[in-house]
């Protein structure tokens, strides 16, 4: 087993994994779990912003990029919330507690927290998207003072894909924050709402001229949300978006996240709006 | 009857109308209060109104051969309600179910086409708005038909 000293040292090194123990596997839904991990050095402190993701590797599987979807305050634990697509990403859900996965990072660009103090939030996500805003969310609990009014809308497939249904009936209850959530279809004893998760933007309770917006979800469902807020008022420059691409090195070497003279893993994964705008609209030809 | 004209004046769908149109359309208005659990109309009956909620929540609601009743949509306050008053054969192809309490403007239907016919600048605004109204729904039910949050996120 690798010493402390080696495991500082491949810290350091952005190409080398961490290794950490599998504390917790928690199953969400039906196709999606987080995993809580434990760095194997106990002295080694986690640092992330909201918004940032890791290169997991599964050992003698491969390697994928997952944000962090665990509160940034948490110097300890590192938790991972994600959905069952592919070869890694199976694999990883066969993860149990005692087992080793590996971990680079964290990368990539983070939710503008700063920028947002002092205004009202809107956090919109999709699906899986709300992992990569959950982190942003506690942050803003944490220091609720400094934000104006916030807002979560969620929107995703059934009741039965609702992610952190605990968490979210907690945060539905508490009067600083109003929390909407849609499905896109349900049985008759679903009494929320349905219908897709930018029609919420409309009547969400937020002043559109002094809000910042952070979207994260599947890339179409983000352009409708972009288009829904900048119906209501809010600028593009204050709209903030989480892109996905492939990718391998996570440090901007190897060139396969690219995006015209973005790397979407150094540059990204969060942009504001209005200086990815040609990006999105880009891909629509 | 009441002039329902200040409320429909104050609702989103007929805030660009002109005070003349918006009193053309009153005369088409009434005021409707249905129950939980009631229905405003169901699947395949004659689509004689347009309706818009001014409070409470209604499920539209779809009944699928060996799934049983599925809800495709909630709309809520201030939300537009049905087209098919609009489009032959006036029937509709949705039930509508209260969740709550509800409180709505029923506009009927056959009353609002002649006023169109008879004007036809009031027909092309309120034909306008009804194009929107299903502009954004068929974008909705696009995103649900790509079924994003299943496939990529
Ligand atoms: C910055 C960033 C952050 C991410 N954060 C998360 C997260 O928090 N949680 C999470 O679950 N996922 C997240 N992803 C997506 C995740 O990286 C992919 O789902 C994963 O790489 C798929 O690997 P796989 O080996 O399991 O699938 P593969 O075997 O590579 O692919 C299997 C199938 O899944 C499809 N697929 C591949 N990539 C994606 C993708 N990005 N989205 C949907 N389908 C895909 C493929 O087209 C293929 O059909 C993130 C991606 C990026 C770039
Ligand atoms: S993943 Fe290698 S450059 Fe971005």
């Amino acid at each position: 087993m690798a010493t402390s000293i080696e495991l500082t040292q491949a810290a350091r090194d952005p190409m080398i994994p961490v290794p950490y123990v599998v504390e917790r596997f928690l199953r969400e839904t039906n196709d999606t779990f987080s995993l809580e991990l434990e760095p194997f050095d106990p002295t080694y402190e986690l640092a992330f912003r909201p918004g940032q993701f890791n290169m997991l590797y599964v050992f003698g599987v491969g390697e994928v990029p997952i944000s962090i979807s665990g509160d940034a305050t948490d110097t300890k634990r590192l938790v991972h919330t994600t959905r069952e697509v592919g070869v890694v990403t199976r694999a990883m859900r066969n993860l149990k507690a005692g087992h080793t996965i590996g971990a680079r990072g964290p990368f990539g660009t983070s939710w503008p927290m700063e920028e947002a103090k002092g205004h009202d939030v809107v956090l919109v996500a999709g699906g899986i998207g709300l992992a990569p805003l959950r982190p942003a969310l506690y942050w803003i609990l944490r220091n609720r003072d400094e934000y104006g009014k916030v807002v979560l809308l969620y929107g995703t497939r059934s009741p039965e894909d609702i992610l952190y249904s605990k968490e979210l009936a907690k945060w539905r209850s508490q009067f600083d924050l109003e929390v909407h959530i849609t499905v896109d279809r349900a049985t008759t004893e679903w009494r929320g709402n349905v219908g897709v998760v930018t029609k919420l933007v409309g009547r969400a309770p937020f002043d559109p001229t002094d809000t910042v917006a952070m979207v994260c979800g599947p890339e179409i469902m983000m352009r409708f949300a972009v288009e829904e807020l900048t119906k209501r008022g809010v600028a593009e420059a204050n709209i903030y978006v989480s892109m996905e691409r492939n990718m391998k090195c996570g440090v901007g070497l190897c060139g396969h996240c690219q995006l015209r003279g973005e790397f979407v893993c150094k540059d990204g994964p969060v942009y504001r709006y209005d200086l990815i705008e040609p990006l999105f609209v880009e891909r629509e030809l | 009857m009441t002039d329902l004209y200040p409320i429909i004046r104050s609702q989103e769908f007929f805030k660009e109308f002109s005070e003349e149109d918006v009193h053309e359309v009153a005369g088409c208005a009434t005021n409707i209060v249905l129950h939980p659990g009631q229905y405003v109309f169901r699947e395949g009956e004659p689509a004689n109104h347009f309706y818009l909620v001014r409070h409470g929540k209604v499920s539209l609601e779809l009944l699928l051969p060996g799934r049983g009743v599925v809800v495709v949509e909630t709309i809520e306050e201030g939300e537009p309600l049905g087209w098919s008053w609009l489009i032959p054969p006036y029937r509709w192809h949705f039930a509508a179910r209260c969740d709550t309490l509800l409180r709505a403007i029923a506009l009927d239907g056959e009353c609002l086409r002649n006023k169109c016919e008879a004007n036809p600048k009031l027909g092309y605004h309120l034909m306008l708005r009804m194009a929107q109204m299903m502009e954004s729904r068929l974008q909705a039910s696009i995103l649900r038909m790509l079924d994003v949050y299943g496939d990529k996120h």
